[in-house]
């Protein structure tokens, strides 16, 4: 079996899994499936990243040859994206059985579907080679993601729920407004053959509204400012194993295809120009920048302030893409996989704590450094790296972010970074205050140091930010492809 | 004045969104804003298939003594567009389900404000 | 001498944090916590002075450790002003050690795991910007020394301590992330290159309007030299306990911040260059204003330690008036004044915290007659604050020597006016405790009799009041190593 062969697996195996999931009974053996087609996924995506960093992989199914079939092509941008979410998830899953036992007791087969279902989507989106299958997945993916979010415990969750699924369905619509008008324009869905045909008619209305629709759809599933709401509550009230899946996993991707169509699809050189979308890009970003650090240096609930730091974080990535250069994507790049590595650890440590204590409020983490001293430190060190200590992975990400903004000369932009940096240290640091400065009151009950099955995951992907902080040969080297892979030459074979 | 009538499927196109999205947007009632999203997909469901007709074009199936077909493949894909806009409706209303047995009420004006804490 | 270790650099500034880590899971187990606390301190010690004796020796160690990204790189080198600021805080930290142990004690702090891990990770730091060879190695030992100083900062946790520890720490990041950092980054965009190199980086690279710029950027960027107006995190540090303010905010991390403006001075600008740039007398006000002003501020601070926290201010503008008067002579001053104060300021903190668990006692006001209760620790302050005075036979007057003998050759007539108004100041803020305590007699209802701090405070500061007197005798080789920085002396 050859790797394009073996790649449209990662997407299968998590889908067929969720059917076998759904029937299983128990706590035990829900997870175990989950656990073991998560990490097949991830494996198979790990062995297909270098391949198609060589070369574009493209896979036909049923053998009917593309533009007719349905492709799945995957260069270095897409396998990147791939590697990431199915990473992500495989490290996220040994920390979800305590984690969903305590907050999801019941019906965790339907649960654990739900998360397979969600994450066969996010891999389907990613991988897809064909605009309509990218709709398809991306409301597979949204539908099991409603379905989570509504688990939390809390009665809130199903409001936050229900806004996300009225938000992220006119965004899917819109994307499906976008693809409808390009497919009347050219008569074809695959992506590479779009972008072949469309620079014939790409001078008329209704490919520019395209490009508006699916801009905007992709920006609300994005959380960028201002179509950010959903995102806050809906991280705050899913049950901890979900928010950690999410902010890891699902912004991430929708970046992606903005990215997809964007760049690959219409060129960089026409949706740039005929949209001021580098100016509208750069505004919304830095708007989410400061407006995402601001609300969450008041946020008395950690969960939320993270959520927040989230609007802010995708301001970074979507910053690096206003930019339209080599460095500026790679940076977008790297810090979607950074942001990715330092948020899913922040929220597996809140989750920890929640997970102890019982709530994720910022007087609940009074005096928990002196007796949760591991799951606290590594929150803390986690939190160097969102705010970009050197030695970090977020540092690297934001050295490349400054580096694209100095390029072209924009010092306010340098300025900006570096101020809603010095945002995250307050946000970040109001949390260390509270765990080691302060006494826990007597009132509240004393928790002692989370399990290891908790810890070990946590630990493992703060390891992870000091490690691609340090050692950047593999992001670096990842994300510059990807970045050359959408700027240059498209999606030629 | 032909021109407009000629496009009508399109303006009907128009209008069902305008009406879909208003009611997404201002209505407070949850079911209401189920509704108005089936309709804003609906919308878009009519705009694929009109695409797809070809003027004096028939029915997609292969026959003898008919040269012009319509093209099929819109159809197929708003087959799948209808079951996700199924799918997102039942998902909707089982959870406005659950929130009425949660809160007692669907009117999402007043929801989430008896819950204290730590929303802004 | 060869019985000493020679090990690599990056080793060496492993070995305070291997002893962090250790101490840390020593935990609450005070005996073990203790020896852990000595012997890396020892350790570390032995290792500095093995590079020194190499070093001496003409060996010139220099290390990468590893590129994180194309031209980015962990790596060090040892070079004269590095070795002598490395030298300094070993041998400051191994009489610190006693002392913070028998103050933490004597007082009944808690949380002493941590406490200790976080003194060790200080020092840790300092050698690892002793040692940087480039700026962004110089930057992450940076950060690294003001994140952990503020557990220690904050350590007894009341409000007043986390009020201080946020000045603290706001201004020593604001500063760096917001200022040091973008410079750093234009360096790297103008020249390719973060590396300190003998005449500087920044020659004909820039513009000398945007080298203007630059300067500004580093010099109030480096927030641990305490230019006014970002010197306000220095008095708010003082809520931290006494040995915290000796070893640190009178060596360790004030030290680091103006050995990182020498450094800047020396190997990015290059003198010839720096004299060059508008600013640079700008900068050079700036500091001898600052030098000026805190001394007056000094005076009027009955608070012991407030008084030498703004007396601190003052002196670390010495140091930057040295490297803004850009000549050789100058230089090496400010060099050799950031080893004559560290000693002798870290004697005057050492007797503040000694005076306190013995007496109690905060206030200048309050200490009429203890010298009598007290003699070791009062003379031991007397030597220190000549020291810092600069006056004989003290190491102090070595330094504000060159100091002095620089602005001359520089051509600053109204700096050399300021460094001698200064020192009357020093006077006139230094002694008056001095002769409160040995002049007055007591009040009355006091009990008197001999009463010193207990024996591993009295010590240390005997010691590094010595040292001060031993320094007057050895300034030579100081100045000979220092003279290494611009080749062969002449």
């Amino acid at each position: 079996m050859t790797i394009t062969e073996l790649m449209p697996f990662s997407v299968l195996v998590p889908l067929i899994a969720s059917l076998v999931c759904a029937l299983l009974p128990g706590r035990f053996w829900p997870w175990a499936v989950t656990l073991v087609a998560t990490i097949t996924s991830a494996v198979i995506a790990a062995i297909t990243l270098p391949a198609a960093a060589q070369v574009t992989l493209s896979y036909a199914f049923g053998n009917w040859p593309p533009p007719i079939g349905i492709e799945y092509r995957v260069d270095a941008a897409n396998a990147f994206v791939a590697l990431l979410v199915a990473g992500m998830a495989a490290v996220a899953l040994p920390w979800a059985k305590k984690s969903v036992d305590r907050e999801v007791p019941e019906r965790q087969g339907a649960f654990y579907a739900l998360f397979l279902l969600a994450l066969s989507g996010l891999l389907g989106i990613t991988l897809s080679g064909d605009a309509f299958n990218i709709f398809v997945f991306l409301e597979i993916s949204s539908l099991a993601t409603y379905g989570l979010i509504a688990h939390g415990s809390d009665r809130r969750a199903l409001l936050a729920s229900f806004r996300y699924l009225i938000m992220g369905t006119v965004g899917a619509t819109f994307l499906l407004i976008g693809i409808g008008f390009l497919y009347v324009m050219t008569g074809t869905l695959n992506l590479a053959d779009l972008a072949e045909r469309l620079p014939e008619v790409r001078d008329t209305s209704t490919v520019r509204a395209a490009l508006a629709f699916i801009i905007v759809g992709m920006g609300l599933k994005l959380a960028m400012l201002p179509l950010h709401l959903w995102l806050p509550n809906a991280y705050t009230y899913a049950p901890s194993f979900v928010t950690v899946f999410l902010a890891g996993t699902a912004t991430k991707v929708a970046l992606y295809v903005m990215l997809r169509f964007v760049f690959t699809v219409f060129a960089p050189d026409w949706s740039f120009v005929v949209l001021p979308l580098s100016t509208v890009l750069m505004i919304l970003a830095v708007a989410g920048m400061f407006a995402g650090s601001w609300v969450a240096m008041f946020q008395p609930n950690i969960k939320r302030m993270l959520a927040y730091s989230s609007v802010a974080q995708v301001g970074y990535m979507v910053l690096g893409v206003s930019l339209v250069s080599i460095v500026g994507l790679t940076a977008a790049f790297l810090h979607l996989f950074n942001h990715a590595l330092m948020k899913t650890a922040l929220f597996m440590a809140v989750g920890t704590v929640i997970y102890q204590v019982g709530s994720g409020h910022l007087k609940d983490f009074r005096g928990l450094g002196r007796t949760m001293p591991w799951t606290l430190t590594a929150f803390a060190l986690a939190g160097l790296s969102i705010i970009g200590v050197p030695l970090t992975a977020g540092f690297v990400s934001k050295w490349y972010l400054i580096q694209a903004a100095l390029d072209q000369g924009q010092w306010f932009l340098v300025v900006l970074i570096l101020i809603t940096s010095l945002m995250a240290i307050v946000y970040i640091w109001r949390v260390i205050e509270a765990a080691w400065f302060q006494e826990r009151p007597g009132n509240q009950p004393a928790a002692g140091e989370a399990p290891l099955a908790l810890l070990i995951p946590t630990w493992v992907l703060v390891a992870l930010n000091f490690y691609f902080g340090i050692d950047t040969r593999l992001t670096v080297g990842g994300a510059t492809a990807a970045a050359e892979a959408l700027l240059g030459g498209g999606m030629a074979p | 004045m032909m021109t407009v009538l000629s496009f009508f499927n399109y303006w009907i196109v128009v209008v069902l969104m305008m009406i879909g999205f208003y009611c997404v947007i201002a209505r407070g009632n949850m079911v209401k804003k189920v509704m108005g999203l089936n309709l804003f997909q609906t919308s878009v469901f009519i705009l694929f298939i009109s695409a797809g007709k070809i003027v004096g074009g028939s029915t997609p199936i292969v026959r003898e003594g008919v040269e012009l077909y319509s093209n099929p493949l819109p159809h197929v894909l708003i087959l799948t567009a209808i079951v996700v806009g199924v799918a997102t409706t039942a998902v909707g209303l089982a959870l406005t389900v659950r929130i009425n047995e949660a809160y007692g009420s669907i009117e999402d004006d007043h929801l989430g404000d008896e819950d204290d804490g730590d929303e802004q | 001498m060869s019985t000493l270790p020679q090990l690599n650099l990056f080793t060496v500034v492993l070995i305070p944090f291997i002893g962090a880590a250790l101490i840390a899971l020593a935990g609450t187990h005070r005996a073990l916590r203790e020896g852990l606390s000595w012997s890396s301190s020892i350790v570390f010690f032995l290792a500095v002075m093995g590079l020194l004796v190499a070093f001496l020796d003409g060996d010139s160690a220099s290390q990468t450790v590893w590129e994180i990204m194309p031209g980015l790189a962990i790596a060090f080198r040892l070079e004269p002003l590095g070795m002598l600021f490395a030298a300094m805080s070993s041998t400051l930290w191994v009489l610190a050690t006693p002392y913070a142990i028998g103050y933490m004690n004597a007082k009944g702090y808690s949380n002493l795991g941590r406490f200790f891990a976080c003194y060790a990770i200080a020092l840790g730091a300092a050698a690892g910007i002793a040692f940087a060879d480039n700026l962004f190695t110089l930057f992450v030992f940076y950060e690294i020394l003001s994140v952990s100083t503020y557990p220690l900062v904050a350590h007894t946790g009341d409000n007043k301590a986390k009020q201080g520890a946020r000045t603290y720490l706001a201004l020593l990041l604001a500063t760096s992330i917001g200022l040091m950092l973008p410079a750093m980054i234009w360096v790297w965009t103008a020249t390719g290159t973060l590396d300190f190199a003998d005449g500087g980086i920044l020659a004909g690279q820039v513009s000398p309007a945007a080298g203007a710029v630059l300067l500004v950027l580093f010099m109030y960027g480096t927030g641990k030299a305490a230019l006014m107006p970002f010197h306000r995190w220095l008095p708010a540090a003082m809520v931290a306990p006494t040995p915290v303010s000796a070893l640190l905010h009178a060596v360790a991390v004030v030290k680091a911040g103006v050995f990182v403006v020498l450094k800047i001075a020396i190997y990015v600008f290059g003198l010839d260059y720096l004299r060059e740039l508008a600013t640079s007398d700008v900068m050079l006000y700036i500091a001898a204003f600052t030098m000026l002003a805190a001394s007056l501020v000094a005076i009027r601070q009955d608070n012991l330690k407030a008084r030498l926290a703004y007396s601190t201010v003052s002196q670390l503008s010495y140091i930057v008036v040295g490297a803004m008067l850009a000549v050789q002579l100058s230089a090496i001053g400010g060099g050799m004044h950031m080893l004559m104060h560290g000693f002798g300021k870290i004697t005057l903190f050492f007797c503040a915290g000694a005076i306190y668990v013995a007496s109690g006692k905060t206030k200048v006001s309050e200490f009429d007659g203890l010298g009598r209760r007290m003699p070791v620790t009062f003379f031991a302050f007397f030597i220190g604050a000549l020291c810092v005075i600069g006056l004989p036979p003290t190491g102090g007057i070595w330094s504000k020597w060159h100091l002095v003998a620089g602005a001359f050759d520089a051509g600053h007539t109204a700096i050399m006016l300021a460094f001698m108004l200064s020192t009357l100041l020093n006077i006139g803020y230094l002694l008056p405790p001095v002769a409160r305590a040995f002049l007055r007699p007591l009040p009355e209802g006091e009990r008197s009799g001999f009463n010193e701090a207990p024996w591993m405070c009295v010590i240390p500061l005997a010691l590094t009041a010595l040292g001060t007197l031993v320094l007057f005798a050895m300034a030579q080789s100081a100045f000979d190593l220092l003279g290494g920085m611009f080749g062969p002396v002449a």
